[in-house]
């Protein structure tokens, strides 16, 4: 029996931002530091331009209330002594320069702002796409593509909420403050220091909601999360919710986690409902008390009447910026957050790095050596201890073995997805280390299972393996590998979308695509991993009759699964625990009667009855 | 003093945009200011406010049912009218206390300070006291009741939404993306909610305070109230032509960076593809090209607000000089008190808000109309496969199909043409034929994900349509050939038929479809699986699908390929088990595999949507060559196992 609360089962992944907000602090830690002074730094000149204008404009608006205050105290007396609006006049005008200069100062800054946060997303995004392409697979595999995408978007995202609305409302309030409390002592030194008496309250106040607001806005965002998820994946997975009746309790589920959002925007919302009103107790009960002590000294002719309203006309501009503070701390927090996470995948360096000093290797011939080749993914357990294989220019190779016998770790190997423990691997002689990314890519290419089809056209995808190929070399890899059938009867023939990773072509399609892509690049060495599992019978046979002349001209390692696609090699490898246990033509393999890949494929020649 | 505060117009838009990672708006970051003061900080409230609702909701005309839509929606307000006559009325009582607060300045200056009276300083002081207290009292008793009404509405409001959503057919939910029904439960909801418990009351009430306030202004000056009367108009005005072009601009940027975002989501899932084929730089060109795009709508939006907010600040500072200007010259001339004008000037800066705010809470209040629109859209959408009324006591299984033909709503193409098959209770009946043959098709009509455009099909001679859907669905199970994995526990993921199933059951499932890798999840069956957990092979999505198939225990099993993934191994333990789950219930199975053929009684030919051949495995083999080209793994082999078919047969 399960309730309600077990269903969701536990991941380990929920720690991934657990473990960061907490640690988060108002001081970036250096490694964010460094990257932010970074992105900063071309923008030096404007910045101070910029910080020019904020703090012109904050003057400005400062100067207002004061200028109100000018303009009753020294411009009304002339005016009732009849000796004309001169004054008066004056200190309007210098309050429509005020207004003015404001407005100008204000569009620039936020203008100037808007262009260099702008600026440093678009350096922040380009670097990090740049670097996760640099990053080595091995990397990829332990960090998942979901938080590679999660750094790309919702980290950027909180950077760019940071940029956008939080910057400008932080300097502002800042100025704001300190502003406007020198202003008051200046204005009136006693009646000052009574209204800043409320200062350590608000203090005490914006630190209580900053800390509980912090927590509650984490929970909402979990809990909402668990309800999109749940949503969109009853959406996805309808077919199977509706086979199984599974309605009512998935109803049951929702309930519950829209229930437990609900309750955790009731307490974001009860937090909001008591630090506003908070405040503005705070607000009132200064004004009064400014009210009658600013009344008091004005009966006793020791503040004028202007000085009392430049007062009121402060202490509502003063209260704001508590506000803005503490809504600034959770954007910060988790811009900061963001900032930190960006830097560490930025300080990340490729586990497998290009050669600083490469070795030219204009067209490989593909002659393949493994030279006393160790490979561990862990430390002290060898994936692949000590092998020595040759496999001559133009030879196809199979690879034969139980899951994790090693087959696609020595394929990943000789594409350079990994490099050795020790030992070395070489094509054409050439140690791969020394070959440079663009030669080695171009000499060495790999299809594994995945197929992935980018947006764009169908022969947009194919064209993927040589981005300058012409239209009729597209056709013509298509027709080679057998593509060009199902191509031409799709809507539009080779102008198809495939929209959605390839979700309007079958398994068996995306992987013919993949086929002709991999035969368009055209390289000295070729690996399929597992390539053609998804075919169905009628395109396997298909591609196998493609992959005969596709594998002729060049080496070609393939793993399979199914024996039909190792029967078009040259020679087998069986592998067991890393190691060659049998090493044959097939023929001669099978011919022997006695070893494992005999017995497999008497197995497979059964299963296929 | 008094600028009402308002709601926290919380917004679940943010967390919308990606599904999988945290969502990047704060809820509690669009708090509007609660202390009064000019311009800048209101604006900023608004500009987050203004962050306009997902992409993922292209807007959809309004027919002017807008309104009506709205209106339809009051049921889920009404467990909280009390809570909506509190709120009113507290906000009411507000708009009356803080103009008061002013008018108690005025009397303070004009009164003891003008005239020199000591007595009355204390006095008003602790009016201006006791009114303060009791506007952030009334603030206080809004802001808690208003939370508990309108988040009561929103969840009682998606709870009935995704009801809805799981009873409509997937007719429906194929011609739905997902992203729209999404942006139905979270975008449109939190825009109803805060019209609801934010733009509906302030338009009332911004409303009246702009009135009584401008009346004010009026009675105690009359030229000055009318500069500040109307100073209002172009501020209305403008902000709703600017909220329009903002809307634009904000959607084109979102459009972008969804553009942005699919470029990463490719960089990142097919990072292998690119790093195998040496295409980072063409890769990064791309993303360039895309990011540039964004960078430059982004630019002319942030030109376009900064235009736009600097305007907003300067109308209200330009009003400012003017009554000035005007005040003091009427001071001079004794036409007006300095009290008076000062609380003109407090007065004035208290109207700032509600000027301003009036454009935008017209734009939320036609963007909570639209909301209700395609929310109602999908309540009012009707079901088009309908439960009967007779339930199945017993049943046995037997399943026919009569002349049933198929084609899927949105094309005329017949996927299946007059298919008749009939298989008796405790048959297993194989279904072979090329991709793109209908076999799917036929599999999802059974349990009457679609129905039929014709003929019937029928079990236990019932027609499945005059059955109850429960009914019908406890008598039919499916493990389909790429499996649905719930970002849920291995438990709840195999139990998804029969949340009640007893361990034991579970046990019993998880060893027939040979799924006991799920022991060696790092929490064993509570170990999360799917997108937000572990993830599976292929091979173990499938084994897991057949469990939950299995543990239904269906009087009819329908298993769509669903071995595809497995070893030759594997393969060989499932289809062991198999065999006994299939003696005790009616089978189809969707084949490609000659091995999984042999599960089968029978087996039925399948081409291009119809029936071509129905037989046992070796007559088929023997006598139709189609059939032998599609279980043959290639030509040469297909003529042998002619020969061997009898003798595989046999074993």
């Amino acid at each position: 029996m399960t309730t309600v609360k077990d269903w969701r089962g536990v991941a380990a992944e929920d720690t991934d931002q657990a473990d960061l907000s907490d640690k988060v602090s108002l001081l970036l830690k250096e490694r964010s530091r460094r990257l932010f002074v970074d992105l900063l730094r071309p923008h030096k000149r404007t910045l101070w331009f910029l910080m020019a204008a904020v703090l012109i404009e904050n003057a400005a608006r400062l100067s207002v209330p004061y200028l109100v205050k000018e303009g009753i105290d020294k411009g009304i007396p002339p005016l009732r002594a009849g000796e004309g609006a001169d004054t008066l006049l004056t200190i309007v005008a210098v309050l429509l320069g005020a207004v003015v200069v404001q407005a100008i100062t204000r569009q620039t800054f936020l203008m100037l702002a808007g262009r260099i946060g702008q600026q440093v997303l678009l350096t922040l995004r380009r670097r990090m796409f740049a670097h996760f392409q640099k990053l080595s697979p091995a990397f990829h595999d332990d960090y998942t593509s979901g938080r590679v995408i999660s750094r790309q978007t919702s980290d950027i995202d909180a950077i760019y909420e940071l940029l956008e609305t939080g910057f400008d409302g932080l300097i502002t309030a800042v100025l704001t403050l300190f502003g406007t409390a020198i202003l008051l002592l200046v204005l009136d030194l006693e009646l000052g220091l009574v209204a800043l008496l409320c200062f350590p309250f608000l203090w005490l106040l914006t630190r209580w909601f900053r800390r509980e607001s912090a927590r509650a806005y984490r929970r909402t965002r979990e809990t909402v999360a668990v309800v999109i998820v749940h949503f969109v994946e009853t959406i996805g997975g309808m077919r199977a919710v509706q086979a199984f009746r599974r309605e009512g309790r998935n109803q049951q589920i929702f309930e519950d986690v829209n229930d437990d959002y609900r309750a955790a925007n009731e307490r974001a919302f009860r937090l909001v409902g008591m630090f506003m009103p908070g405040i503005k107790l705070i607000g009132n009960v200064t004004i009064a008390v400014v009210l009658i002590y600013g009344a008091h000294l004005a009966y006793h002719g020791e503040v004028t009447v202007g000085v009392l309203a430049a007062f009121l006309l402060y202490l509502r501009q003063f209260f704001e910026p508590m506000q803005e503070i503490s809504q600034f701390y959770n954007t910060f927090q988790s811009a900061s957050a963001a900032l930190e996470k960006l830097s560490g995948v930025l300080e990340e360096e490729p586990s497998v790095p290009e050669p600083a000093d490469p070795t030219p290797l204009p067209s490989a011939a593909g002659d393949l050596r493994f030279e006393q080749v160790s490979f561990s993914y862990v430390e002290g357990r060898p994936v692949l201890p000590n092998l020595d294989l040759r496999v001559p220019a133009g030879q196809t190779l199979a690879l034969v073995g139980t899951t994790g016998a090693g087959k696609t770790t020595l394929a990943k190997l000789v594409a350079r997805f990994y490099d050795p423990t020790s030992g070395r691997v070489t094509l054409d002689g050439l140690d791969l280390r020394q070959i440079s990314d663009f030669d080695l890519r171009r000499a060495v290419v790999m299809v594994t299972q995945e197929n992935f089809l980018f947006n764009g056209t169908v022969a947009d995808n194919i064209r993927f393996g040589k981005p300058d190929a012409t239209d009729a070399e597209v056709v013509e890899a298509a027709r080679a590998i057998g593509a060009h059938g199902f191509i031409t009867a799709l809507p539009d023939g080779y102008s198809t979308d495939v929209a959605n990773r390839g979700g309007r072509l079958s398994a068996g399609q995306r992987q013919l695509v993949a086929f002709a892509r991999a035969f368009l690049a055209d390289p000295a060495v070729l690996i399929l991993d597992e390539a053609t599992s998804s075919l169905d019978v009628p395109s396997e046979r298909l591609v196998q009759r493609a992959l005969r002349t596709i594998l002729a001209e060049r080496t070609a390692i393939i793993i399979a699964h199914r024996l039909s696609t190792v029967e078009i090699a040259d020679r087998v490898l069986v592998l067991e625990h890393g190691r060659i246990i049998e090493d044959g033509a097939p023929d001669d393999l099978i011919a022997s009667g006695s070893g494992q890949f005999s017995t497999l494929h008497t197995a497979w020649l059964e299963s296929l009855a | 003093m008094t600028r009402i505060p308002w709601a926290p117009p919380t917004n679940a838009e943010g967390a919308t945009a990606a599904v999988t990672s945290a969502p990047a708006a704060d809820p509690e970051s669009t708090v509007p200011p609660a202390a009064g003061g000019g311009g800048a900080r209101s604006l900023r409230w608004l500009r987050r406010y203004m962050r306009p609702p997902n992409s993922a909701a292209p807007p959809t005309p309004t027919g002017g049912g807008g309104v009506r839509s709205l209106w339809r929606l009051r049921g889920y307000m009404r467990p909280y009218v009390g809570s909506l006559v509190i709120m009113g009325s507290s906000a009411l009582v507000g708009v009356f206390v803080s103009m008061s607060i002013p008018l108690v300045t005025k009397a303070m200056i004009d009164g003891p300070i003008a005239e020199h009276e000591y007595d009355p300083i204390l006095p008003l002081g602790l009016l201006a006291l006791a009114l303060g207290v009791v506007e952030a009292g009334l603030i206080l008793i809004r802001r808690w009741v208003q939370a508990r009404a309108v988040l009561g509405f929103e969840t009682a409001v998606r709870d009935d939404l995704y009801q809805r959503m799981q009873a409509l057919p997937m007719e429906f939910h194929g011609r739905w993306q997902s992203g729209q029904l999404l942006s139905r439960v979270t975008a449109d909801l939190s825009a109803l909610r805060r019209f609801m418990g934010f733009g509906l009351l302030f338009l009332i009430i911004n409303i009246l305070q702009l009135t009584v306030v401008t009346i004010l202004l009026l009675r105690l000056y009359e030229p000055l109230g009318l500069v500040v009367a109307l100073s209002a108009v172009p501020i209305i005005m403008l902000s709703k032509r600017f909220e329009t072009r903002y809307v634009v601009v904000s959607r084109r940027v979102q459009d972008q960076q969804g553009d942005v975002a699919t470029a990463v989501e490719e960089g990142a899932i097919g990072y292998r593809a690119i790093k195998s084929f040496g295409r980072s730089d063409y890769m990064e060109k791309k993303f360039a090209a895309r990011t540039q795009a964004l960078y430059e709508t982004s630019i002319e939006k942030v030109r376009l607000s900064s235009r736009f907010w600097t305007f907003l600040e300067i109308i209200p500072n330009l009003a400012l000089v003017i009554v000035l200007l005007l005040g003091a010259l009427a001071v001079g001339r004794g036409a007006l008190t300095t009290g008076t004008l000062v609380a003109f000037v407090i007065l004035m800066l208290q109207l700032i808000w509600p000027i301003e705010s009036l454009g935008f809470i017209l734009a939320m209040a036609q963007e909570a109309m639209t909301a209700s629109d395609r929310v109602l859209e999908i309540f009012d959408t009707e079901s088009s496969v309908q439960g009967g009324e007779r339930e199945l006591v017993d049943p046995r299984g037997h399943l026919r199909l009569e002349n049933v033909s198929f084609h899927y709503p949105d094309s005329d193409e017949l996927v299946l043409r007059d298919v008749n098959l009939e298989i008796l209770p405790g048959e297993t009946l194989a279904v072979v034929g090329a991709t793109g043959s209908g076999k799917t098709a036929l599999t999802a009509l059974i349990p009457r994900l679609y129905d039929v455009t014709a003929g019937r099909i029928t079990i236990d001679g019932v027609d499945v349509r005059e059955l109850t859907l429960p009914c019908l669905r406890r008598v039919v199970a499916t493990a389909f050939e790429e499996p649905t994995l719930f970002s849920m526990s291995a438990r709840e993921n195999v139990a998804l038929g029969r949340p009640d199933a007893s361990d034991d059951d579970i046990a019993a499932a998880i060893e027939l479809a040979q799924a006991q890798f799920v022991y060696d999840l790092p929490w064993g069956l509570d170990t999360r699986i799917g997108e937000q957990g572990m993830s599976l092979s292929g091979g173990q999505r499938q084994r897991l699908a057949l469990a939950r198939a299995v543990l239904a225990d269906p009087r009819i099993l329908v298993l769509d390929d669903t071995l595809s993934a497995l070893d030759v191994h594997t393969e060989a333990l499932v289809e062991k088990a198999l065999r006994r789950v299939l003696a005790r219930a009616t089978g189809i199975v969707v084949a490609h595999r000659a091995s999984t053929v042999m599960l089968a009684d029978k087996v039925a030919l399948l081409q291009d949507g119809t029936i071509t051949a129905v037989g046992t495995h070796q007559e088929l083999i023997a006598t139709v060559p189609a059939y032998r080209e599609l279980l043959a793994a290639d030509a040469e082999t297909a003529d042998e196992l002619v020969e061997m078919g009898g003798e595989v047969v046999l074993r």
